[in-house]
């Protein structure tokens, strides 16, 4: 314990000279997003390595309820709630063994089974944290209801480091599924759009869609005889290495994430019909998410061009990985709604040291 | 600036019925469903689209006039009561459901909205809203965003917060910001999460997008009778620890199964420690399977009797039990106040001993009713306000089970929200860091404070006047609706 606290007040302290000084600070887990928002401007940005501080703080599976400090492996935290027959229902991408609780919370990541059980953000309980003057703040808490005070835990959710260090993370979790199983079928883009709507309308088990290359593949996941049941009525064909092909989904293992260029990621109303963009597509969450290839090309990507026909759509579009047309990561705000962003910036760490630039250039 | 500048500036943008100012029209706005705190507002806005409402703002903002939002009005913490150097700005006027997408399963709704109408409105397309709070018939959608409410089902099927996509707010100088929209998620930090349970202190909600889900094919609950509460704490653990995820879970302890037994005649046993009812929700042979899981538990912790729902009228008597646990608290005693406390649940036998231990000392009856899949405890102590000095040993005996929720790791409010009733309890909760933040939040968006000023938050200088928690009455302003 004492260890542990003596992290803390390293930390802090790393923090409170930072802010003295103004020098600006990287907050790093296990590095597995490194690629992931925009590069930190200046090379003198100073590696605040949280990924030490680990380990399950509170455990106790009829609660659905875990604690564990941000610098926690995935991994690791994944296999302990496994032990219990239990999971994080988000599905959260890894992107390498190294991948930490605080960089799945503070990138807001989910996996393939977002479309149905919920994000990152939907399962987060409370946060511990360090703000930019290392203050060491609690929000949230450890029970599913508590409407006590802003829900600045949630906040801290794909804020990518801005606005605090994460130190330690409540999670609800959930029981794994004692079912699952793959379908899939080949058919048209718009044909896969239509079904996957039209089975989410329907009280159907389905877990995860994802539609690549002529073929919509879907998982059911729950109780034996819901699967079962869902099974007859879907059809398809039973694909027998359902579990790996979500995990190279959910890891960007898989073919289409394969090769260069920049890759685009764009949230889009589920019900979009199929976009026409120059390089293969993906999609996810019923229709909701659409990746994107751009092979390169000459021109790389056209990051005004994507992102208007997101906007179009209702969405917004990231560029995931790649360096394509040199476009900001994240999709442009509108100026009322990067007002408020900055002045949360501003009150949460004034010297604006921790991660600039990483989510928005302005701040 | 005095009452009649503001009337006519008011009557400029709005029509001439849509501002009150005389005393007789302002008495249906002074309080919400906690009737305990009463205050005139200087006037009331009914503004009736969304335009009006910034020309509203906008007029306060440049008098520096203080403006509270306000839904149904059912609300139990009093965060509508109205300030009275203030504008009561009543969204009522909002309720057209703007659109119903059953493909992508969204609607868009303006904030006055009943939450029942929204499943309503869909249910041709074999969809539902799935926060229920039990003033569902009356309460509003922007009220529900503002408080971020539940209801029984919201262990499986979430809260507020868990259920929107998207809102339209207005800030205090009228400016809009689209916070999220149609898809998944949205750029930049999670504003609609922060906007969710902010209680109307960051913005007015002026249209709201929520999640539609398929109806479930099927439903049955298990009622489990128990002679000792501690068993019933234990088979609610187990339930869970089991992989199973009810779609409610619900317990009542036995003064409060003999009180809604004597008003509902659910069927429930009248020597029983402790009712608890569990409901499993889904396609037909999943729910057959789960309720033999339930019953196999249920009798493994000890249950005296398990009774299985065999119909659908079955399934709705032995839920109206638990639904008339507030009327029928009003039937036995002259008064009561409802806490809503939440605890992490394997410590619920500890604190329901905790509180048979506070009945005791301060003289006063209490019956517990508890959502019990979620850990929020709603004990309901059963005082005479007409008897001297009953009232305020009522607000004390209130405050010792707050502080013990907080001490045993829960939180003050699980539903109710803080409001003007748990200002206090804040400072039991939260220490000064946490109530800074707080405070700088509310800056962010609204820097002159106007929004609902006084509510939700403490001041540092309240919390360290104050010292001790010391919670204040309340009574239910709506005893026809349910609550539960």
């Amino acid at each position: 314990m004492g260890q542990v606290q003596h992290l803390i007040d390293e930390f802090r302290d790393v923090l409170r000279t930072a802010a003295n000084g103004g020098a600006p600070l990287r907050i790093r887990g296990g590095g597995s997003k490194d690629f992931y928002g925009n590069r930190i401007p200046g090379v003198d940005a100073h590696m605040l390595e949280a990924g030490g501080h680990a380990g399950i703080v509170e455990y106790e599976p009829t609660e659905l309820v875990v604690t564990a400090r941000a610098g926690t492996r995935l991994a690791d935290l994944s296999v302990e709630l496994r032990a219990c027959g239990q999971m994080m229902a988000f599905e959260p991408p890894h992107f390498g063994p190294s991948a930490t609780l605080g960089g799945c919370v503070a990138t807001g990541l989910s996996g393939p089974r977002r479309a149905s059980a919920g994000a990152v953000r939907d399962f987060v309980l409370g946060v511990r944290m360090l703000d930019g003057r290392g203050n060491d703040l609690r929000f949230g808490g450890r029970v599913m209801k508590n409407v006590a005070g802003y829900d600045i835990s949630r906040l801290m959710v794909g804020s990518m480091g801005t606005l605090g260090l994460l130190l330690e993370v409540s999670l609800k979790v959930l029981p794994l599924p004692p079912a699952e199983t793959t379908l899939c079928w080949e058919m048209q883009e718009a044909e896969a759009i239509g079904r996957m709507n039209q089975w989410a309308g329907r009280p159907l088990p389905v877990s995860a869609t994802c539609f690549w290359d002529g073929v919509l593949t879907l998982r059911l996941s729950g109780a034996e005889s819901a699967v079962r049941a869902a099974r007859t009525k879907l059809g398809g064909d039973e694909i027998a290495a359902g579990a790996a092909f979500w995990e190279s989904i959910r890891e960007q293992k898989h073919a289409f994430f394969r090769g260069g260029g920049t890759l685009w990621r764009l949230s889009v109303k589920p019900t979009l019909p199929p976009l026409s963009l120059p390089g293969p597509q993906l999609l996810e969450w019923g229709g909701a998410l659409r990746w994107w290839r751009d092979g390169g090309g000459k021109t790389g990507s056209d990051a005004l061009g994507v992102r208007a026909i997101a906007a179009a759509a209702g969405g917004h579009a990231t560029r995931f990985r790649g360096t394509g047309a040199h476009a900001d990561a994240f999709h442009p705000l509108e100026p009322a709604m990067m007002d408020i962003h900055r002045r949360l910036k501003q009150r949460f760490d004034p010297a604006g040291i921790l991660n600039p630039g990483r989510l928005y250039p302005q701040f | 600036m005095s009452l009649a500048e503001l009337v006519a500036s008011l009557r400029a943008v709005l029509p001439c019925d849509a501002v009150l100012h005389e005393i007789e029209d302002l008495r249906p706005y002074e309080c919400d469903g906690l009737s305990a705190y009463r205050q005139l507002p200087m006037a009331v806005a009914l503004p009736q689209d969304e335009a009006e409402v910034a020309a509203v703002l906008r007029i306060c903002h440049a008098r520096k006039i203080p403006v509270v939002a306000r839904g149904a009005g059912t609300g139990l913490s009093g965060g509508a009561l109205p300030h009275e150097q203030g504008v009561l700005l009543s969204l009522a006027r909002l309720k057209r459901i703007l659109e119903v997408d059953p493909i992508a399963r969204t609607a868009r709704v303006q904030p006055g909205v009943r939450n029942l109408a929204i499943s309503e409105a869909v249910a041709p397309y074999g969809l539902h809203y799935a926060p229920d709070p039990s003033s569902q018939i009356a309460c509003s959608i922007g009220g529900n965003v503002a408080e971020n409410s539940g209801g029984v089902h919201c262990l499986k099927y979430g809260l507020t917060v868990h259920n929107i996509l998207g809102l339209r707010v207005l800030t205090m100088t009228g400016a809009i910001l689209e916070v999220g929209g149609a898809c998944l998620d949205s750029p930049g930090y999670d504003l609609l999460a922060l906007m969710t349970g902010s209680e109307g202190m960051l913005g007015v909600v002026t249209e709201v997008t929520v999640k539609l889900i398929p109806r479930p094919e099927c439903a049955r609950v298990a009622m489990a009778a128990f002679d000792d509460i501690r068993k019933a704490a234990d088979a609610v653990a187990s339930v869970i620890g089991a992989g199973i995820i009810p779609a409610g879970m619900e317990m009542m302890d036995g003064v409060a199964a003999r009180a809604v037994e004597a008003y509902a005649h659910a069927g429930y046993d009248l020597t029983a420690a402790a009712i608890l009812l569990c409901e499993a929700d889904g396609a037909a042979e999943e729910v057959e399977d789960e309720m033999h899981r339930v019953e196999r538990i249920m009798q493994m912790s000890g249950a005296v009797d398990v009774r299985l729902s065999g119909s659908e009228a079955e399934r709705l008597r032995f839920w109206a039990g638990r639904k008339a646990a507030f009327p029928a608290a009003g039937r036995i005693s002259p008064d009561y106040y409802c806490m809503d406390g939440t605890i992490p649940r394997n410590r619920l036998a500890e604190v329901l001993g905790g509180i048979e231990a506070l009945s005791a000392e301060y003289g006063l009856r209490c019956m517990n009713v508890f959502h019990a899949g979620d850990g929020n405890l709603h004990p309901l102590i059963l005082y005479d306000a007409s008897r001297p000095g009953e009232l305020e040993r009522t607000e004390r005996f209130g405050a010792r089970i707050l502080e013990m929720c907080v001490r045993v790791g829960g939180t003050i409010t699980g539903e109710h929200g803080v409001g003007i009733e748990k200002i206090d309890q804040m400072c039991a909760q939260f220490g000064p860091g946490e109530l800074e933040a707080f405070h700088a939040v509310k800056a962010a968006f609204d820097p002159d404070a106007l929004l609902n000023p006084g509510k939700a938050v403490p001041t540092l200088r309240r919390c360290a006047e104050h010292g001790a928690m010391h919670v204040h009455g309340g009574t239910d302003r709506f005893p026809g609706l349910p609550r539960f």
